[in-house]
């Protein structure tokens, strides 16, 4: 090689316009993408809007999207820009490049702003989930309620291997395979396990909460239209989880009260055998299922 | 010191009888049946719910562990120890100049372990991606087809835990073996047997979970939450005890590695002219260290569980499932960290080579992976946000979370400013490290919406967390794994790689691999959770995108293969000192690396980023420099 | 070594590689699963296939039937008058199914009450050794065969634990004690694949009764492949 292989390159006025065209380029790119995402990708991202739970965490992921668009514009154009401007020409062969080391302000700069995003998140995200719970389970002392929670409508969610029933303490005891719940409503959702972990998952409402043995995991959602939703189970259960799902239901007070006469009938014969506590011959295994009504708050 | 004198090497009979692998298969054979037909004898007549699952738990576990005793110690492993209870003298080395038996043995050097764990890495990685493509095969419909419900989730168990375990030690045995003792100027590690200890007994685990599927496999997945673990059947003990040998070797080969750092490092080689890669080693090993206890502890438990019905993670007899989720997660956070922290170590290793320029910001680099080792002890509930923890945790796990992108932000930072006005040269190495970039930055932004408590609601446990973990382990792991070998294997076997079909392997892997996982975002959000083996009827388009992916992901591998075979057995072109102008201690020395390292121990003078600084290289080995220790 | 010597060895890993995998792959798709078996249609070709199914569940399946001699089983009637351990059913679509079951074992019990009433199948009655019950007491269940996707729930009341001539290992002939139960169900329309299990933890020795056994197909767990 004819010239030393170590001597660094170009003069440092080229520094300078290359970093003015990145950030421009940068600023441009985050001001046209960042409101477009957030319009229109946003609202995109489930769970949707069936529930206000659901729609909270609609406009998390809505805030999240913009927020993390101009990380990624900053990344495409430093890459798309970096890769190809200061790509070594073939004549170049091992010649080195400017022995920079270090810049303080860039580093500062950085430090910064990462701080105040991240910090930023930890607080949105802590507002966003203290407001109502975001229907994720929150053990059996929740913090986090949503309005009108001291007369919410409670349904026990209980897992088992491998079903979800669903008893509704308010209609009597009532148990059903079926999850109907009425609109408009602010649901308390006492999940529990019969056996090992589970987590019933109500997809398009945005609830999810465990359901361990032995606990009582409340999860709050406030339902809005008539609508239907997937349960899914959400922690491996053994051999049928996948088959573990059932459909819900939203609707409307009127076929509420039709569906629970219905169920109610249903469920009558067994209602003797439910009630009674475990030391007195009731079902040998069920040691964290009492069926009846104080079975809250831990 | 020269290479011993060239003798005629004995008949193969003679090479095969001693302390090796093949010894260590018959005893440990044997090992098998003693443990086996033991337990039954001492402990099944008085067990009668052993009668009743018609399966003896204890001869389980205790035929494995016969076996690991016995194939250690049909590998030598017992020799030394006993030999200096006899009262004969300490000696460093064995084996250590025996031809190629001795990467079947327990060797010393530190080179032939490192191409050891280079080979049973990449064979258990082959393993677990197999069952990767079964896992895919099962998914191409939304009902269960293909395997039969309970043998699914075997596999998946299989290819989540062969992966997490084999792959902890994926950088740190092959390369952090081979390369941190060249890098810090020793020509040994601190615990040369120890070394060799922890590669085999990482091969004895993943032995012992390809077995499982004779015990009826295990339905819990690489979690193993309990109390589905307690129900399982015997394969759910092949489980536990690799794990625990797992966790037995990354603690031991955490602690050499330390101890190598901090203790054997040449004169000169102060703290701040560590090379990157080094560091990112010593804050791994920290985390293997501190975490595996943590994980046999939580395994050990569940043994007793299933063994004598102890109660741990029973509820209904005063346990608690949580106990096992706290215990695996406080394990299980510092683990995936274990996994990335590497890669950022190799990354802004090699990005110095290929822009020609000095390593950006050095100190900030520094802080950036002790930030996230210290950092990853305190987030790991971020795992259990709707399991029904209590609620006030949660601000403080979604913090915890939200601050640890701000070092490894470092990383990135460091690495961008590293390529800014560089002389970039496209070599394969360097490709497979700006793909870390676009990798990593995915994987990462997704943690961003799963640390957020209400977002993960919805995402917890579905196939969007999948889809983040896989782009930060497979994208930032696995791509500088293959960054290390075409950047490292030219110096530690002698012979080049294929440049043309390197490139191939990583645009075909690149490709294959976000459009197989980018569209399981998708997925999981639209309500398909984890480890499910039918999904709602209108996801089976990206469900078989991403198979058809995926296949194609695995014939990247497979290209990669060929390209391995092909030049080291077939084309063997003698690769050159230096290849790619690094200035790095490793890259002064021939290739292959000779036997004993360095004819003189180096004296350091700076870091070895010293690019456009002026040709004197950052070490000398002047005249009257010591010849080293042995 | 030579070249030849090379391709050669490489030929035969890559070889022995292929068939391990082979192996590996084809063992898997059989573990712990069933054979599907196909219960005889009446009137086929109908537009309203009628179908009898007979199965019995057993305390302990048998050496001949398993290697696990002492697991709780269903097992099968089939045309040719053997009992088989195979719970993958083909049912047709549109169809009335016509069930007996036999069950040989002694009651466990269930955990969850709510799944002793009978639901899902024609009038919610079971015809229970003659008797038409709507429901059972949950603490006699033995076993249960539930198809929850298609809210079928039929729990099985057991033999008492001081019954005579009480069954062995399976097969078990009618002359040993055991509890009759018949009722009827339809399938859909438009079929599909649906999983059916046992609900009661009857698998004895593990933790919540419901391992070994109760989670493997073949044994408590199986599929009923419904084609229209």
């Amino acid at each position: 090689m004819a010239t030393d292989p170590h001597a660094a390159s170009g003069p440092s006025g080229e520094s300078t316009n290359d970093g003015m065209r990145v950030v421009v380029a940068w600023l441009v790119l985050s001001a046209i993408a960042t409101p477009l995402v957030a319009i229109y990708v946003g609202p995109l991202i489930p769970p949707g809007n069936a529930s206000v739970q659901g729609q909270g965490q609609v406009f998390d992921n809505q805030v999240m999207t913009a927020l993390i668009t101009p990380i990624l514009c900053l990344l495409a154009v430093f890459f798309a820009y970096g890769l190809v401007r200061f790509h070594a020409k073939r004549s170049e062969g091992m010649l080195d490049g400017p022995p920079l080391r270090n810049d303080s302000r860039v580093q500062l700069l950085w430090i910064v702003i990462t701080t105040a995003m991240v910090l930023f998140l930890a607080g949105f995200g802590t507002y966003e989930l203290l407001k109502d719970g975001s229907g994720g389970g929150q053990g059996p002392n929740p913090i986090a309620f949503p309005a009108n929670h001291q007369h919410a409508f409670q349904v026990q969610v209980i897992g088992q291997q491998w079903q979800f029933t669903y008893r509704y303490p308010s209609l009597g005891g009532l148990e059903s395979n079926q999850l109907v719940l009425p609109a408009n409503t602010t649901v308390e959702l006492h999940v529990t396990s019969l056996d090992v972990v589970h987590s019933f998952w109500a997809v398009e409402l945005g609830v999810k909460a465990d359901a361990n043995p032995g606990v009582d995991n409340v999860a709050y959602v406030q339902t809005r239209k008539p609508t239907t939703f997937h349960v899914r189970c959400a922690e491996l259960c053994g051999l049928w989880h996948g088959y573990m799902f059932n459909n819900g239901r939203v609707v409307d007070q009127t076929q509420f009260s039709s569906w629970a006469a219905q169920a109610k009938k249903l469920y009558a014969s067994i209602e003797p055998y439910m009630n009674k506590p475990e030391s007195q011959g009731g079902a040998p295994y069920s040691h964290s299922y009492l069926p009846a009504p104080q079975r809250r708050a831990g | 010191m020269s290479e011993a004198a060239a003798a005629p090497s004995p008949p193969l009979w003679r090479q095969l009888i001693g302390f090796n692998l093949l010894t260590g298969i018959v005893l440990g054979v044997g090992g098998w049946y003693v443990g086996w037909f033991g337990a039954h004898a001492v402990v099944g007549p008085s067990l009668d719910y052993f009668d009743d699952i018609d399966y003896n738990e204890l001869s389980v576990f205790l035929a494995y562990l016969g076996g690991v005793v016995g194939f250690l110690v049909g590998l030598g492993f017992l020799n030394y120890p006993i030999a200096r209870l006899r009262g004969y003298p300490p000696s460093l080395r064995e084996k250590e100049t025996a031809g190629w038996t001795r990467y079947f043995s327990l060797c010393t050097d530190h080179k032939v372990v490192g191409i050891q764990y280079l080979w049973g890495v990449g064979l258990f990685f082959f393993i677990a991606g197999l069952n990767a493509m079964l896992i895919r095969t099962e998914l191409l419909t939304p009902h269960s087809q293909v395997f039969p419900a309970g043998t699914y989730l075997t596999i998946v168990g299989m290819h989540g835990t062969m992966m997490m375990g084999i792959m902890t030690s994926a950088i740190l045995g092959p390369f952090a073996n081979y390369l941190v003792p060249l890098m810090i100027g020793s020509r040994r590690m601190a615990f040369p047997r120890i070394e060799s200890f922890t590669f085999w007994l990482l091969m004895a685990a993943g032995t012992i979970l390809t077995t499982t599927i004779f015990f009826g496999g295990f339905p819990t997945g690489w979690t193993g939450y309990a109390p589905l673990s307690n129900e399982a059947n015997p394969g759910m003990d092949c489980y536990i005890l690799f794990f625990a040998l797992v966790g037995i070797s990354m603690c031991l080969l955490g602690i050499n590695m330390i101890t190598t750092i901090l203790t054997m490092r040449a004169p000169g080689l102060t703290w701040t002219r560590l090379p990157i890669f080094v560091w990112a080693v010593l804050s791994t090993a920290v985390l293997n260290v501190l975490a595996a206890p943590v994980l046999i502890a939580a395994l050990s438990m569940e043994a007793l569980d299933r063994t004598a019905q102890t109660s741990f993670y029973v509820a209904a007899a005063g346990g608690s499932n949580y106990l096992y989720e706290n215990l695996f997660w406080i394990f299980g956070h510092p683990e995936v960290y274990i996994l990335a922290i590497p890669g950022f170590g190799i990354v802004l290793e090699l990005l110095p080579v290929f822009a020609r320029k000095p390593l950006w910001g050095y100190r900030l680099a520094v802080a950036g992976m002790l930030g996230v080792s210290l950092l990853s002890w305190f987030v790991w509930q971020h795992h259990l946000f709707v399991s029904g923890i209590n609620g006030d945790l949660r601000p403080f796990y979604m913090l915890s979370t939200e601050l640890i992108s701000i070092p490894t932000g470092f990383t990135f930072l460091c690495g961008m400013m590293t390529l800014w006005r560089g002389k970039i040269r496209f070599t394969v190495p360097m490709l497979f490290c700006l793909a870390w970039f676009f990798n990593f930055l995915i994987g990462g932004l997704s943690g961003v919406f799963l640390s957020d408590t209400p977002s993960d609601v919805s995402t917890h446990g579905s196939f969007f967390s999948m889809a983040h973990f896989h782009y930060t382990i497979m994208g930032g792991l696995v791509f500088t794994f293959f960054a290390a070998i075409y950047y490292w294997l030219p110096k530690m076997t002698g012979w080049e790689l294929n440049e043309r079909l390197g490139k191939i392997h990583f645009w075909t892997m690149f490709l294959f691999f976000n459009s197989t996982f980018a569209p399981l975002f998708a997925v999981g959000f639209l309500g398909q959770p984890r480890r499910v083996v039918t999904y709602p009827n209108g996801l089976q388009f990206l469900n078989d995108w991403v198979s058809i992916s995926a296949y194609c992901l695995g014939f990247s591998m497979l290209i990669f293969l060929f390209n391995l075979i092909w030049s080291l057995a077939f084309v063997r072109k003698p690769a050159a000192a230096n290849p790619w102008g690094s200035r790095s201690i490793e890259f002064q020395l021939p290739s292959p690396v000779p036997v004993h390292d360095f004819d003189r121990i180096p004296v350091f003078s700076s870091d070895p980023y010293g690019y456009g600084e002026g040709p004197a290289p950052n070490w000398v080995a002047p005249a009257g420099a010591p010849a080293g220790r042995e | 070594m030579r070249v030849g010597m090379k391709l050669v060895l490489v030929a035969a890993v890559v070889a022995a590689a292929g068939v391990m995998i082979g192996f590996y792959v084809s063992n898997l798709t059989t573990l712990a699963g069933s054979p599907a078996y196909s219960v005889p249609v009446q009137n086929a070709g109908s537009a309203h296939p009628i179908v009898d199914l007979e199965f019995q569940t057993v305390a302990a399946v048998g050496p001949k039937l398993s290697r696990n001699p002492d697991w709780v089983s269903y097992l099968v009637h089939t045309s040719s008058g053997a009992w088989k351990r195979e719970t993958v059913w083909n049912l047709p679509a549109n169809a009335t199914v016509h069930v007996t079951w036999l069950n040989f074992d002694g009651a466990s019990g269930l955990r969850n009450p709510f799944l002793a009433r009978y639901q899902g199948i024609e009038g919610d009655r079971v015809m229970v050794n003659g008797k038409p019950v709507n429901h059972i007491d949950p603490n006699d269940a033995s076993h249960t065969f539930a198809v929850p996707a298609l809210g079928i729930i039929v729990a099985a009341p057991g033999v008492a634990d001081d019954a005579k001539n009480q069954c062995g290992y399976a097969p078990c002939p009618l002359s040993n004690a055991h509890t009759t139960l018949k009722f009827t169900f339809h399938t859909p329309a438009k079929g599909g694949h649906f999983r059916w299990q046992c609900f009661v933890p009857c698998a004895a020795g593990w933790i919540n009764g419901f391992g070994g056994p109760m989670q493997t197909i073949g044994y408590m767990d199986g599929f009923l492949n419904v084609k229209a």
